[in-house]
Formats: structure tokens, sequence, C-alpha cells
């Protein structure tokens, strides 16, 4: 916000939409080491407290009539465990903790974004680059040990007529790798987009005439923010699930 | 523009313009700290939520059933409670029906017994009237006997006569038997 404001007393419109995703050290400094507390550090451990804060804190009284906060907790539990359960299978559901911690962490950093001033961690693709080759590699791993050579068979669609399977098999490689791609770019796409938006609405909003447009379409764009931090959370752990499925019954 | 731009963010550190995701310098750390996050999360939520939520979850499950069990359990209960309280109503009435009809039969045989003895009494009194009236005409006879012997004696004596009592006895007793 700041930047914006300085930019608009300069004169003219500055925007500055990706400043908020800029990777700074919190204790000074410049130089940005593998292990330097960074804002990422800060969110990341945000992150975390308010999780522990739903689902240890907020179940602590192990109620059987839940207050909300534990009403909460068991749904995000039950939400998950239903997807796991319904779209990966049920021998799937030895993944669900893993699936679990990606869902929350997807969706608590999602949210924690959308607080002014904060700093989106999803919004980075080192972030989901990680979170999509984790589910790669587990898939592909899972995959092979599960299923052996058959994994292969994922490929090899023996419902085609027999010329067009090579053919066939090479668009599903292409796709099987491009998996990750598409699943990282996503989530780190919709968030960061839908940030640097409402920047660029925020922007407007210096100039007197339009601000009042400007502070109606950051509303808007905030409420659509709101619906895509959940809506992508979901789309990513639901692929993941979809991903697991494969894995675990590679026949098509 | 992204691409274009990543090589001198690169260079200039991430205050440049462009995409900071693209700044490939700090992405060891990013991915350090994401590391450490994620398997905090994991361990958090693997060894004490989600455990600990199955656990609550499994136990409303159960809280319900049993409930349930129990409410059904409760409503047989009432059943019979009440098939039993119309047992014993239907056991109260025929009771009282039966000590009814027996004070009904002890108070017609009390009845009866007293009309019985009342007859026997009545009978005796009478048997004792019939007696006294007998006696009291056996004694009529005779004084009839007596005065007809005597009137006989005078009227014989009146007209003339000697009376002879033995003939006179003799006839008045043929007279009153015939």
């Amino acid at each position: 916000m700041a930047t914006e404001a300085h930019g608009a007393e300069g004169g003219g419109l500055v925007f500055h939409p990706m400043d908020q995703f800029i990777v700074k050290p919190l204790f000074g400094g410049d130089a940005i080491g593998l292990f330097t507390i960074t804002n990422v550090t800060l969110w990341m451990g945000i992150a975390i407290v308010a999780i522990v804060a739903l689902m240890v804190l907020g179940t602590a009284r192990r109620a059987t009539i839940p207050t909300r906060t534990q009403s909460v907790a068991e749904l995000a539990y039950v939400f998950v465990y239903k997807m796991v359960e319904d779209v990966a299978g049920k021998d799937a559901v030895g993944f669900f903790p893993y699936v679990m911690t990606l869902f929350m962490f997807i969706v608590f950093a999602n949210f924690l974004g959308l607080l002014p001033m904060s700093f989106t961690t999803t919004s980075h693709f080192a972030v989901t680059v990680v979170l999509a080759l984790l589910v790669f590699l587990t898939v592909t791993i899972v995959g092979f040990a599960k299923n052996g050579a058959k994994f292969l068979g994922l490929f090899w669609v023996k419902s085609a007529p027999l010329p067009l399977r090579p053919v066939l098999a090479i668009i599903e490689l292409i796709s099987y790798f491009v998996r990750p791609v598409s699943h990282s770019i996503r989530l780190a796409g919709n968030v960061m987009a839908g940030h640097a938006v409402i920047k660029v609405f925020a922007g407007f909003a210096a100039i007197a005439t339009i601000s009042p447009v400007s502070v109606l379409a950051i509303t808007a764009m905030y409420g659509l923010e709101v619906l895509v931090a959940f809506i992508q959370a979901y789309v990513f752990t639901i692929l993941t699930c979809v991903y697991l499925k494969d894995a675990l019954h590679p026949s098509h | 523009m992204a691409t274009e731009t990543h090589a001198a963010d690169a260079a200039q550190g991430a205050s440049a313009p462009g995409m900071p995701q693209l700044d490939f310098s700090n992405w060891g750390n990013q991915i350090f700290w994401l590391m450490i996050t994620l398997v905090v999360i994991y361990f958090v939520l693997s060894r004490i939520a989600l455990p600990r939520i199955a656990a609550v979850l499994a136990e409303r499950q159960g809280t319900i059933s049993n409930d349930i069990a129990t409410a059904e359990e409760l409503k047989a209960k009432a059943v019979d409670a009440e098939a039993a309280y119309n047992q014993a109503l239907a056991d109260a009435r025929s009771e009282a029906q039966r000590i009814i009809a027996e004070a009904k039969a002890e108070i017609k045989a009390d009845l009866a017994q007293a009309t019985a003895d009342a007859d026997a009494q009545i009978a005796v009194k009478a048997a004792e009237g019939e007696k006294k009236i007998a006696e009291i005409r056996a004694g009529a006879l005779e004084a009839v006997q007596a005065v007809a012997a005597d009137t006989a004696a005078e009227i014989v004596a009146a007209m003339g006569g000697k009376a002879d009592e033995k003939a006179i006895g003799t006839a008045v007793a043929n007279r009153m038997k015939g």
C-alpha cells in the first residue's frame, strides 16, 4: 500500500503490484541465504500457529458436543477425509495425513495472504512447485512400488484401437509430466494474479474521481479472492487425490 | 515479460520490477522454510490433531448409536409397562367382578338361610297354633258333650222321665259322632 501512496504523491500513477511478493529478510541485510529468516518464514510460521490453534487447541477439550472451533476442525477433517476416500479410493486413506497437510497449508497460506500487508507464500512458484513435485514424486514412487511395471499401463490405453495406442501413449506421457507444472502454476498463478489486480485497483484509488469505483472494484476482487483462496486449495487437494488414484489403480 | 526481466532480477536482487516469483536467488530459502513448515504441520496433524479428531468423531458416533439404543430400550420398556398396566387393570376388573359375584352369592345364601329359618319358625309356630286349636276344639267338644248330656238329662227330667245317665251319655256320644 505504502508504495502506491508514494507513487501517487510523486505525481503520476506508479504501480508496483508485484512488490507485495518480494522476499525480504526480516532482520535487516540484503542477502538471502538458505537459512535467512524472511517474511516467508514469518508467514509460514503464522500458518503453522493458525493450524495448531485450529486443529490442536480447538480440539483440546475433545468435546462430544463440539465448540465452534472444534466444529470447524472436524469439518476440515471430514471434508478432506471424504475427498480422499471418494476420489482416491478406500485404500488411499493411508495418504490422508499427507493430503490433509497439503490442504491445511494451502488453505491457511491463501487466507493469511488475504490479510492486508501480509505476504502470500502460495503466490510463489518456489512454494507451489515444491508442493506439486512432492505430489508428483509421491504418485510416481507409489505407483511403481504398488504396481511395478503395470503402472506403465497408465500410458497404454487398452480401450483405444491398437494403431492409436502409441500416439496416445506419447500424449499420456506428456500430460503426465505436465501435471506438476499445471498443478503448481494454477495455484500460484491464481493467487498472484488476484493479489496483483487488487494492487492495481489500489493504485487507481489515488485519483480522487476514480477512487470510489476503485474501492468498489477492490471490494469485489477481494470477495472473489476469498473464493479463489478456498477453491484453489480445494482444486489442488482434489487433483492430488485424482493423481493418487492413478498411482493406486493405474488401469484406465 | 517475466522471463526477460528474470535475468536482471537475479542480478539486481528482488527490488527490481518484474516477478519476484522468478527471482531464483531466494528459492533455496523459500524451499528450506517450506519443507520445515510442511514437516511441522505433518507431524502436528498426524501425531496429535488427526487421531484426536478421529477419536472424537468415533466417540460421538458411538454416543449417538448408544443413545438411540437406550432410547429404543426405554421405548420397549414403556410398551411393556403399558401392557403390564393394562394387564393389572384387567386383573383388577375381573377381581372386582369376582368379589361382586361372591358377595351376591353370599347374600343370596344368607337370604335363603334366613328365609328357611323364618319358614321353619313359622311352621313350628303354626304347628303349635294348630295343636292349641285342636286342644281347644277337643276341650270344646267335651264341654259340648257334657252340656248336651246335662241338657238331655234336664230335658228328660222335665218331660217327666227318669233319666238314665248311662243311656243319655251313650245317646249323646252317638249323636256327637253322627
